[in-house]
């Protein structure tokens, strides 16, 4: 162990100063540690005097503790806060060299997309489901019971054949396509408790070659309501309010008469459609009426006690004119660059 | 239906400025959609002139023209170059003058041509929109007008008429006529109508006609006689080549049918007017009486379009001695067809049965104008008012003379009166009715109303066979009374359960899909036999299929069994666009006949009864299983390459990830373990279980097969029975307190025979580890130097967690080794130093 070194002011002074320098004098971490080590640690100069205390006349004590406590508090706070400066400083300069073109960074998964025919499906009936009613669903390939003679379709009117209906083989067994999601209402009535306040979005098929304004293949969503004093003034009603969900608040239905085979009085519907490509104007929506009595008959159920309305419309046909679209295939084909316009919102 | 608006206006107080669109607007608000406006469209100046000289001028083409002069005013003579040669001097002509324009559009301007400058031009009928009529210029004298030269000609031949087109609903038979549209334009717009049936109801004549007739149908369908009237009229000595008068061709053109020779105008015109449909017969061709009835087997009959015709002994027939002379109610026979030579003329108006005539025109699929009326029901009353009419018309127009007597057969049951219930319109549609409101709907339209206490007693009109029950008449007072009426009223439901568990848990994997990347489509569930037996089943063989009896294209007749054949087509349409990068799913519905099931029914029942219980399971159980699957393919890069991130190719791990996602979005957890297809990769198949139960597949396409589909040759796929998931699904999903101490992760290698799958590793290791292990994840699987050529190691991550305490290092341990010592015995693994 060497000499003590001697203790005087000018020592104290000259240790500090020392340090002081260096600690300035560092540009970064590893600098400052290596100033730290050489101007604060065990066997810096500071230190040493620090050291030298022990060797100081007792009446000296006091003023050189002093001194050299409050040098070794200078150097010390002198380090700390050039270290806060060079951590600062480094920092910046690392975030500035993280930087990045953010307008340049590609996800990292590719996005995908709903169709908007089952946004537009799940959409309506979401808004039923907030009046209490409920989804029902059916077979896509029905018995023909269920398709037209339940709905009051004799097997000789006119309206049967109209119906372009694809027959599977053979004929004699009587299952089709359902031409239409009417069938549901039949299946509703038969398994469900009255009152029945059902929608039935789904897929229905008729022999029309695809175009820009048909499609073998398409949806419907159909919605039957039969409870105690139900009349022609609900439908309505509930048609405006689907009609505002889909069009907007100045949306109105105007219904105009109709056949169908299964509603009485029956009834064209047409919407009012304020957003319209090309301006404001009627567009034909939809069949409609009161439930044919002989459909409740079907189901068992007494037309004197309960009666109600039905309605049906295309979702196709929805979707072509709520969105401006002009050609059916583009809903058809699959095409992914269609749905994307939609992504995950109709 | 077209009507033409003189016409109407002859039954029905049409305002004189009344436009077709006004007319269109009127008729839409008592139920008849509109179709279109039809008119000549054609302007002026169109008048008559007459031919003062012609010179023909041979050309050099080896035509011959004729430059004429022509009167077409008091001073006035003009050029014209014609190129037919039907006329002679002193015809009248119809001449379109310069400044006209004639339907194409065409219009017409004086014209140098073959040397001359044509002032205009000589029309032949088809120009002006009058039929086919083109071999030579139109002769007024062959339309029996002899007009002043300079009449505007477009007045004078009817020209000037417009026909609105509006659709008939099937159960309105009777608006397929002038006298039932213009009692609705006047049920719309109050304005006054009378009946053209009226003028007729007085004069039937009392006396028997000459020619005999006799309904004898021994095989009624569905219980109905063939023909339940027949009327039979005879006029003698008419000039069947006098000409059809210009309104009457006009009328019919703007009707939508064609002038053909006087008398079988006058049939279509009447049966225009009318509805009644009726068939003229040459009385000379006809032998002996007539006789109604269904055809014979074997019988054959040639219709009027030439056509031999195989009957069915369904098909109702009107026949004389010779045998069968005509189809009733759809087409005549040729044999005894009217022409030009014809004399005497047997007028038929009949009354046929709706399902007989619907059955026998589609089965000879012959619509034509008398079917489609027949079918949707024709006035029985009405047939003797058109067979007089059309006598009449007969008489004036084509000089015959009425035989004095008629046969008529058959006889008008009125139906039963139907009980209106005073309040009951009120209560079906929700607008307060007063009783005049009530009598007048029904008295517009027709009907007897007899009130009492209880409501009115309804007798419908003879030409109405849709009103059948109180709906039906609730319907035409709300019709009359007018739809606009009705109120907007929001009925309140009772409380609804919301959507089911299925439904939530489909929109959730449609939903969970798409926010993973891949995009929904909705393919048609028609494929084709090949498409069905590669995709249907797990072996490529043979499987049950429902196929379709009239599809549109016959070699996709089968209903999907799987999904994939529907992706795969868009896939390839988009790649056809230059869309390389795909992750297509469909959530949608599968046809899974069983073998050996025998689905349909022999017969359905009627309409409107609730069938026996054992019919209706019988209807139930008729249709195929029908299960929800979702299916998803992969294709091109599933991350594309940019900047510090190299391309991610679309593979299997695609497919088996996007099949986790299915089964997180429902709550289940798939085993996965390798399997076999025969459409995919026999390396890269994974079989998919819950609890033991096969829900689906994923991997890649057999590299032939999607070489063969011109698909790049990796296709990532999967398919999972929706329906199968949602039922393994716990009803909630489990769960427990979590432990708050503290994690010991220990990372293991395992050295096994390179064909152990690493999932059999995996499970022995966590089955040993035991209750400690939280869990426990596949991170590596090395192969190379330090391990054994034909192994492997597999380097899992392992975490373990006590529910108490924080674990000891020696205790993490002790549970790896546990794990380790099972996967030993269970699979031959080793642990790697």
């Amino acid at each position: 162990m060497s000499d003590p070194t001697p203790i005087t002011e000018q020592s104290v002074e000259d240790a500090v100063e020392a340090a002081l320098r260096a600690a300035a004098e560092a540009q970064d971490s590893a600098q400052l540690k290596a100033a730290r080590a050489a101007h604060a640690a065990e066997a810096s100069p500071i230190a040493k005097l620090n050291a030298s205390l022990r060797s100081v006349p007792n009446e000296q004590k006091a003023a050189f503790g002093k001194l050299v406590g409050q040098a070794r508090g200078r150097i010390n706070q002198a380090f700390s806060a050039r270290e806060a400066e060079l951590v600062e400083a480094e920092e910046r300069a690392r975030l500035a060299a993280e930087a990045v073109d953010v307008t340049a960074i590609a996800p990292r998964r590719a996005a995908g997309a709903r169709h908007p025919l089952s946004l537009l499906m799940e959409r309506a009936a979401d808004l039923f489901v907030g009046m209490g009613w409920e989804v029902a669903e059916g077979p896509e390939l029905e018995n023909e019971w269920f398709n037209f003679d339940a709905l009051n379709f004799d097997e000789d009117h006119p309206a049967r054949a109209m119906q372009d209906t694809f027959f599977v083989d053979p004929v004699e067994r009587h299952l089709v396509m359902r031409t239409h999601t009417s069938p549901v209402q039949i299946r509703s009535l038969l398994d469900r408790e009255l009152p029945v306040y059902v929608v039935a979005p789904g897929r229905t098929f008729r022999t029309d070659e695809l175009d820009a304004t048909h499609t073998p293949v398409f949806h419907q969503i159909e919605g039957i309501a039969i409870d105690r004093g139900l009349t022609m003034a609900h439908l309505k009603g509930t048609l405006e309010h689907f009609a505002r969900s889909l069009f907007g608040d100045e949306a109105k239905i105007r219904l105009r008469p109709n056949f169908f085979p299964f509603t009485e009085p029956s009834a064209e519907m047409d919407v009012w459609a304020p957003n319209a490509k090309g301006g404001a104007r009627w567009i034909e929506w939809g069949g409609c009426g009161m439930v044919n009595p002989n459909v409740l008959r079907s189901a068992g159920i007494d037309p004197d006690e309960y009666q109600g309305f039905a309605f049906g419309m295309g979702i196709e046909r929805t979707l072509m004119f709520r969105n401006n679209l002009t050609d059916m295939r583009d809903i058809v084909e699959g095409d992914v660059r269609f749905s994307h316009q939609f992504g995950m919102v109709v | 239906m077209r009507v033409p608006l003189s016409w109407l206006r002859e039954y029905v107080a049409l305002p004189a400025d009344a436009t077709p669109e006004q007319v269109l607007a009127d008729l839409v608000k008592v139920g008849f959609e509109e179709e279109d406006v039809h008119t000549f469209d054609l302007s002026g100046p169109i008048v008559v002139g007459e031919v003062l000289e012609f010179t023909p001028e041979p050309q050099s083409n080896g035509k011959t023209i004729r430059w004429c002069q022509v009167r077409t005013g008091d001073d006035e003579v003009r050029g014209i170059v014609c190129g037919a040669s039907n006329f002679f001097v002193g015809d009248k002509v119809v001449v379109t003058l310069p400044g006209a324009v004639l339907p194409g559009p065409f219009p017409i301007a004086a014209r140098k041509t073959y040397g001359h400058v044509s002032d205009g031009m000589i029309a032949s009928a088809r120009e002006l929109g009058l039929g086919e009529e083109h071999s030579g210029i139109l002769r007024l004298s062959t339309l029996g007008i002899d007009a002043p030269v300079g009449t505007d000609a477009i007045a004078l031949l009817g020209l000037d008429d417009a026909a609105v087109e509006v659709n008939v609903t099937p159960d309105r038979g009777y608006a397929m006529s002038i006298r039932g549209i213009a009692r609705e334009y006047s049920n719309s717009t109050g304005a006054a109508f009378h009946d053209p049936a009226e003028r007729f109801r007085t004069d039937a004549p009392a006396a028997p006609g000459s020619v005999g007739v006799t309904i004898d149908d021994t095989a009624p369908v569905r219980g109905r006689v063939g023909a339940s009237g027949f009327v039979a009229r005879v006029v003698r000595g008419i000039d069947g080549t006098r000409p059809t008068p210009a309104w009457m061709v006009a009328r019919l053109t703007l009707a939508g049918i064609r002038s053909i020779s006087l008398p079988v105008d006058i049939t279509n015109y009447v049966m225009l007017e009318l509805g009644q449909p009726l068939h003229g017969y040459d009385l000379a061709r006809l032998s002996g009486d007539i006789v109604v009835r269904r055809a014979l087997p074997g019988e054959k009959l040639t219709t009027l379009d030439e056509r031999e015709r195989a009957l069915h002994p369904e098909d109702l027939l009107i026949t004389d001695a010779s045998g069968p002379i005509g189809l009733a109610g759809v087409m005549g026979g040729a044999t005894t067809e009217m022409g030009a030579d014809t004399v005497d003329v047997l007028i038929e108006a009949a009354t046929f049965d709706p399902v007989s005539i619907a059955r026998t025109a589609r089965r000879h699929k012959l619509p034509s104008e008398a079917s489609r009326r027949f079918e949707r029901g024709v006035d029985p009353l009405v047939a003797g008012v058109a067979a007089a009419r059309a006598v009449e018309l007969l008489v004036e127009l084509a000089g015959g003379t009425a035989e004095e007597g008629a046969t008529v057969v058959g006889s008008y049951a009125e139906p039963a009166p139907i009980l209106l219930p005073v309040a009951y319109a009120t209560s079906l549609i929700g607008v307060v009715y007063d009783d005049a409101e009530v009598e007048h709907a029904l008295t517009a339209i027709g009907a007897r109303a007899s009130r009492d206490v209880t409501g009115w007693l309804v007798v419908p009109p003879s030409w109405r066979p849709d009103l059948t029950d109180k709906a039906s008449l609730v319907e035409e007072v709300a019709r009359i009374s007018g739809y606009d009426r009705i109120p907007s009223v929001l009925p309140v439901a009772p409380p609804g359960r919301g959507l089911t568990r299925s439904q939530r848990f489909r929109r959730a994997i449609a939903q969970d899909l798409a926010a993973a990347g891949a995009t929904e489509v909705l393919a048609y569930p028609f494929v084709t036999p090949k498409q069905n037996q590669t995709f249907g089943s797990a072996d490529g063989s043979k499987q049950p299929v429902v196929a379709l009896a009239n599809a549109l294209d016959a070699t996709v007749a089968e209903l999907r069994r799987s999904l994939l054949p529907g992706l795969i087509d868009i896939a390839r349409r988009n790649l056809s666009r230059g869309l390389t990068d795909l992750a297509l799913y469909e959530l949608g519905v599968v046809f899974l006949p069983e073998a050996d099931a025998a689905y349909g029914v022999d017969s359905v029942p009627p309409t409107a009864a609730l069938p026996a219980d054992d019919v209706l399971a019988a209807l139930n159980a008729s249709i195929p299983p029908q299960p929800w699957h979702v299916a998803a393919l992969f294709l091109g890069d599933t991350v594309p390459a940019s900047k510090g991130q190299p391309r991610v190719p679309a593979g299997i791990a695609d497919a088996l990830g996007a099949a986790q996602q299915v089964a997180r979005s429902v709550g289940v957890e798939l085993t996965v373990a390798a399997g076999t297809r025969a459409s995919l990769h026999p390396g890269r198949t994974a079989v998919l279980t819950v609890n033991g139960t096969e829900v689906g597949y994923a991997g890649e396409l057999l590299p032939a097969l999607a070489d063969e589909l011109d698909l790049p040759r990796v296709v990532a796929v999967l398919e999972l029975d929706v329906d199968a998931l949602i039922a393994a699904a716990p009803a909630q999903p489990n769960a427990s307190t979590i432990s708050p101490y503290p994690a010991a992760t220990q990372d293991v290698s395992l050295v096994v025979d390179a064909a152990v799958p690493a999932a059999e590793v995996l499970g022995a290791l966590v089955e040993g580890a035991g209750e400690l292990l939280e869990d426990a994840r596949f991170v590596d699987d090395y192969r190379g130097q330090g391990v054994p050529e034909g192994s492997k190691s597999l380097t899992f991550a392992l975490r373990f967690r006590a529910a108490d305490r924080t674990l000891t290092a020696n205790e993490a341990t002790e549970a790896k080794l546990a794990g380790v010592t099972r996967a030993a015995e269970r699979t031959g693994a080793s642990i790697r130093e």
